[in-house]
């Protein structure tokens, strides 16, 4: 059985009258990237806030690397690394001087060369003399990753990584967290609206809305259970609609345009499809299945 | 890891431009006044002394660097808890502000622990000014104006001390002046806490400051049994070692409640901030 490094059970968190969190409930796993998702104001942050000690539950339990925050706080910050909504910095100092104060406190002995090493690796070699002050987002985000990786913890909480970031930077940051995970087996947590990075990077994920978990468990089996939903485009869309619904019953069919329709299907009758069109004379100009995550999402968080 | 985050706050104070702002004005208001005085003191001392002068004949140099000094404390010390609150007020709030406070609270450090390595970073902070303070008002102005007996105006009447009787007085009264400016140090820590900004600390700090100093000067019969307890009454406790026999107890008196204000501004603060949902 794996080591369970969170564990959440019922957490509730009120803002006065406000129910931020009302039922949330989770675990992840040694060496799982757990995907955390949500829509805006499903309670993500104000969750990986309680994960972190920086707000206060009002009721429920949160076990990290199965101790308690009330007896072991120390011990399980010092084993965390985690960027909260976007990483601030001291704009006054170098960002060679903020990985300093941060490091002093992480309850790791962190070298200068381990600082320039970490100021390399996220992309900022040469900068670390510079003041954050004149840094863009993705190069604040960038050495909030190095802030976060300095202290070698066990567990990285992300929320939103990605945030403000180009697309080579988002797939950085994505291979980064790959190599997290397959070369030093940290576990990480990860909270994004990117559903397809979730979707590539994500071994296990739960999803909440208005406060309350609804869905947890392995990403693929989850998706797997669901029907697959294909865009086709199409020499004769009129001919292949009626051939469809004759063939695969209780199919629902969208017609996009003149050329395009979607269909829900089950993944093993895709290749069946295709050969049904060709075998029509209907050329398939693109099969091109919709992002998985994306309707399964919508469907959890609309139901 | 107390040790670690002083170090850290430090660091944060030296690099924060406002933290020379204190020190920059101080040293051009005490400048100014030492200009004045070298321009036209001879005139601020006849008019001082004017009331006195069909009793009594005065005979040396009366504007010598001892009176110069005492006449710049009196007249800054009013002003530097601004200089103070300025730097101190913005210690946790500014965290808050900047978003930092988010990351340090993270780290494997108590909150206690954090607010009593601002409370001690602050501190030395407020250590500096006052002796910045000190440095400039009495060893320049004995530069200047050279040394002498010190002719001193209270509430008693005129108080003549000799020049070797001047030296260890302005060293007791620098302890008690830090006290109470580490006093006001420990008032906008304390409203730091509570706020999410830097000009509020700075403002409130001020304001009870004002307040309480209006309240201490009112001679009210309602605010007499509150107006012994009141930190700015003893701000001005430094004055004592001026007088003659210095009224030890009464020094001790305003300690006691110095370091009592602290003790309690600083245990808020840290109540504050470990009961903070840290939201911003």
């Amino acid at each position: 059985m794996s080591e369970v490094v969170i564990k959440v059970e019922k957490l509730a968190k009120n803002f006065g009258s406000f129910e931020a969190v009302r039922d949330v409930s989770f675990t992840v796993n040694k060496g799982d990237v757990f995907g955390f998702l949500g829509p805006n104001g499903a309670g993500k942050s104000t969750t990986i806030r309680c994960l972190l000690s920086l707000i206060r539950l009002n009721a429920g339990t949160i076990q990290m690397f199965g101790k308690s925050y009330a007896t072991h706080r120390n011990e399980i910050l010092s084993k965390i690394g985690s960027i909260i909504e976007k990483p601030d910095f001291y704009n006054y100092l170098s960002a060679q001087k903020n990985l300093e104060i941060f490091a002093r406190i992480s309850g790791a002995t962190v070298s200068t060369k381990e600082i320039h090493e970490m100021l390399e690796f996220v992309g900022l070699g040469g900068r670390g003399k510079d003041k954050t002050k004149g840094f863009s987002h993705g190069m604040k985000q960038r050495l909030g990753i190095a802030q976060t990786l300095l202290h070698k913890p066990e567990l990285i909480i992300l929320d939103e990584p990605t945030t403000g970031l180009d697309p080579q930077g988002i797939i950085e940051i994505r291979n980064l967290i790959l190599r997290l995970k397959n070369e030093q087996n940290k576990t990480i947590l990860l909270s994004s609206h990117q559903l397809s990075e979730i979707e590539l990077i994500a071994n296990r994920m739960v999803i909440i809305t208005k406060g309350k978990s609804l869905v947890e468990g392995n990403v693929q089996e989850l998706l797997n259970a669901q029907e697959l939903t294909v865009r086709l485009e199409l020499s004769d869309v009129n001919k292949a609609i009626p051939l469809i619904q004759q063939h695969f019953a209780n199919v629902e069919i969208t017609r996009i345009n003149e050329v395009e329709i979607s269909l829900s299907i089950e993944k093993q009758q895709v290749p069946h499809l295709n050969k049904m069109l060709g075998d029509n004379n209907i050329l398939v100009y693109a099969l091109e299945p919709k992002r998985k995550l994306e309707d399964f999402f919508m469907k959890i968080v609309q139901s | 890891m107390l040790l670690k985050n002083i170090y850290n706050e430090f660091i944060k104070i030296l690099a924060k431009p406002r933290s020379y702002i204190g020190i920059g004005a101080l040293t051009l208001l005490i400048c100014i006044i030492l200009f004045a005085m070298k321009a036209d003191g001879s005139s601020f001392i006849s008019f001082v002394t004017s009331s006195f002068e069909q009793t009594l004949s005065f005979n040396g140099t009366i504007l010598n660097g001892n009176l110069i000094a005492f006449i710049i404390l009196q007249m800054l010390i009013v002003h530097i808890p601004l200089l103070v609150a300025l730097v101190t007020g913005d210690l946790i709030s500014g965290e808050a502000a900047m978003g930092t406070v988010r990351m340090l609270a993270t780290k494997p450090i108590s909150r206690t622990k954090i607010v009593i390595s601002k409370f001690i970073a602050g501190a030395v902070y407020t250590f500096i000014l006052t002796l910045w303070l000190i440095f400039l008002s009495l060893f320049v102005s004995k530069f200047i104006f050279g040394s002498g007996d010190l002719i001193v105006l209270n509430s008693e009447g005129l108080v003549i001390l000799k020049e070797q009787d001047i030296l260890w007085r302005y060293g007791l009264s620098f302890i008690v002046a830090f006290l109470s400016l580490l006093t006001v140090s420990s008032v906008s820590i304390c409203f730091s806490a509570f706020a999410e900004n830097s000009i509020g600390p700075i403002v409130s700090t001020m304001a009870v400051i004002i307040l309480f100093t209006i309240i201490g000067s009112m001679e009210v019969s309602v605010f007499q049994n509150i107006k012994p307890f009141l930190f700015t009454t003893h701000m001005a406790s430094w004055r004592s070692f001026f007088e003659d026999p210095v009224p030890y107890s009464k020094i001790f008196n305003s300690i006691i409640i110095l370091v009592v204000h602290n003790v309690i501004l600083v245990s808020i603060a840290i109540f504050k901030f470990n009961k903070k949902d840290i939201t911003s």
